[in-house]
Parts: structure tokens; sequence; C-alpha cells
């Protein structure tokens, strides 16, 4: 009877204990997705001495006000320009000639040479709604596809290609399935996602 | 315990994601280092403006900023001219650094990963 008890304390105890432990993971997890922006002087790079600190935005002001994201500055950028939460402008001078994406131009391109990921699908279109060709082709990139050379993970890593901007400006290396996102199809069977 | 503390902590301090400091003149000519905040020129501009009008190469460091291109109209100056935005004579306003902050792109996982970032 005591023994039983006992365990039936324990037992009660290990499921009180496991529910702190999820709500705490709630919580931290939560904290995460609601953006933690830091106040520009307590970020660990502005110096908090500087009295104009005071007329600069703080980034909370701005960016909880635009899609989230769980990467980079919380803020999916591409969301935020497509729902017109953000309208940038496109050039300063009124003569200003930009290059935008072909319509001739499929919107995607899909590249298949990923080993055992899942293959590529890059969105050409996101990519020249925020950028000028010139931005990328032809010195990061040859515009005619499969001739552009040592595109691969470990130069990307070290800021070629899409590392000129992922993983400094745009969502990070880490994020490996918003690149590696299209399934490669199976012989004789349906796409097997990875 | 322990492990319920670490939960709840504070994160650590830490920068904006894609946070530039231009450190390469800055201190040696006597003002605080420069912080360049993306995330608040790509809500008004596109990557394009600076990246192609502007002609700021996409590389952290690739890029000479001298005061006197700034007041001249070149990079920065090209906004930062009292006509879009504040002018070359609001150091305090873009020199805004910590001492002794070294020159690159701060903030987010790139900076603790294998690549140059």
């Amino acid at each position: 009877m005591g023994r039983t008890s006992r365990e039936q304390r324990r037992v009660k105890a290990a499921r009180c204990w496991s529910l702190v432990m999820a709500a705490a993971v709630a919580i931290s997890t939560g904290l995460a997705w609601a953006g933690n922006w830091k106040p520009l002087a307590q970020d660990g790079l502005h110096d908090p001495s500087n009295t104009a600190l005071s007329q600069l935005q703080n980034p909370a002001e701005a960016l909880s006000k635009l899609p989230p994201d769980t990467a980079g500055n919380q803020v999916n950028w591409v969301k935020a320009l497509e729902q017109g939460k953000i309208n940038p402008r496109t050039s300063i001078y009124a003569g200003t000639k930009v290059n935008e994406l072909d319509k001739k131009e499929p919107p995607d391109v899909l590249m298949k040479n990923t080993a055992e990921l899942s293959m590529v699908r890059f969105p050409h279109k996101q990519h020249s709604e925020f950028l000028d060709c010139s931005n990328c082709h032809e010195g990061l990139f040859k515009s005619k596809a499969g001739t552009t050379t040592g595109f691969n993970m470990f130069n990307i890593l070290q800021g070629e290609f899409c590392g000129r901007c992922h993983g400094a400006v745009a969502f990070p290396l880490t994020e490996c399935r918003r690149c590696h996102n299209e399934p490669r199809p199976v012989a004789g069977g349906a796409a097997k996602a990875r | 315990m322990f492990t319920l503390l670490m939960l709840l902590a504070p994160f650590p301090s830490r920068a904006e994601f894609g946070d530039v400091v231009f450190n390469k003149h800055s201190e040696k000519e006597g003002v605080r280092p420069v912080i360049f905040p993306h995330w608040f020129h790509r809500i008004r501009y596109n990557c394009k403006v600076c990246h192609y009008e502007l002609g700021f190469k996409m590389r952290a460091g690739d890029n000479v900023v001298l005061m006197s291109d700034i007041i001249e109209g070149k990079f920065c100056g090209m906004c930062h001219n009292d006509k879009i935005a504040w002018g070359a004579d609001r150091c305090d306003l873009c020199h805004t650094g910590r001492p002794g902050l070294q020159s690159g792109v701060i903030g987010g996982a790139s900076t603790g990963g294998p690549g140059r970032w």
C-alpha cells in the first residue's frame, strides 16, 4: 500500500515536472517566434552613451508589424513585399533604368544537382523584385543555366553565390529546407519526399 | 531547475540580423564606428537602389566609403543629404557603434558558422 502510493507520488511528480518543462519550452519558443528584437542601446553593438540613439528607430517598432518568420530578422521579407506591408522604392533618380526578370523567362529555376538532398527550386521572380539582374549576373552566376562553375555548398558557406546574401541579410544557411524544397522524383513512382 | 532557468533566462544581447559595422577608418579618425542597419533601409528601398544605382558592392569590406565621398553625394550621401535623409553633419546618428568593433556583417546565425560572414 505504502509502496504504491510512493510510486503514485513519483508518477505525479514526474507528470508535474514534464508539464513545467513543456510550459518553459513553449514560453521560450513563443518568445522567439514573437520576435526578440533588442532595443539599439542594448544590442551590444550600439554605444549606449551616444545620446543620439534616442532619435533612431528601434527594430521592434518596425519589424513587429511585418509578416513573421523564425530566422534572420524574424521577418518574412518576400511576404512583406507581396502583401504590400512594405513598399520600397526601386530607384532614387527618375531616369535610372532598373532591370527586371524578363517576362519570357520561367519564374523558377530547378537545380537538380544537389546530391542526396532535395532539389532546389529557385524562385527567380521573388529575387528579381528586390534585386537588379546585375547583382547576380554575370558576376556571381552565369545567365546560361548549367554554366556557373564552383556552385556548391562549400562555396556558398564561404559567402559566394547564394551565400553572398543568405546568411548575411537574407534568411541564413541553417534553413536548409527552404531552398532544398523540391522532392526528387523516383523511378517508376511518385515523388519521394526526403 | 538549472535547465528551467536556462530556458527562462533572457536571451543574450545581440545585434540585428544584417547590421554592418564600418570601422576601417572611423576610429582612426576619432569617431565611433558606423552601424548600418539593413533592416531599416530595406523597408524603404529595394536592395537594387544601393547595390545597383548607388554602386555599393555586395560584400562587406569591398567598399571604401570616405566622408569626402558622402559629402559629394556618393554612397550614403546620395540620400543622406538633408533632402531625403539627414545630412553628413549629423555625425552621431550614423557613428553609433561601441569603440573597438570590427568591420563586417554582424548578427544572426551566420557569424557562428564556418562561412566568412
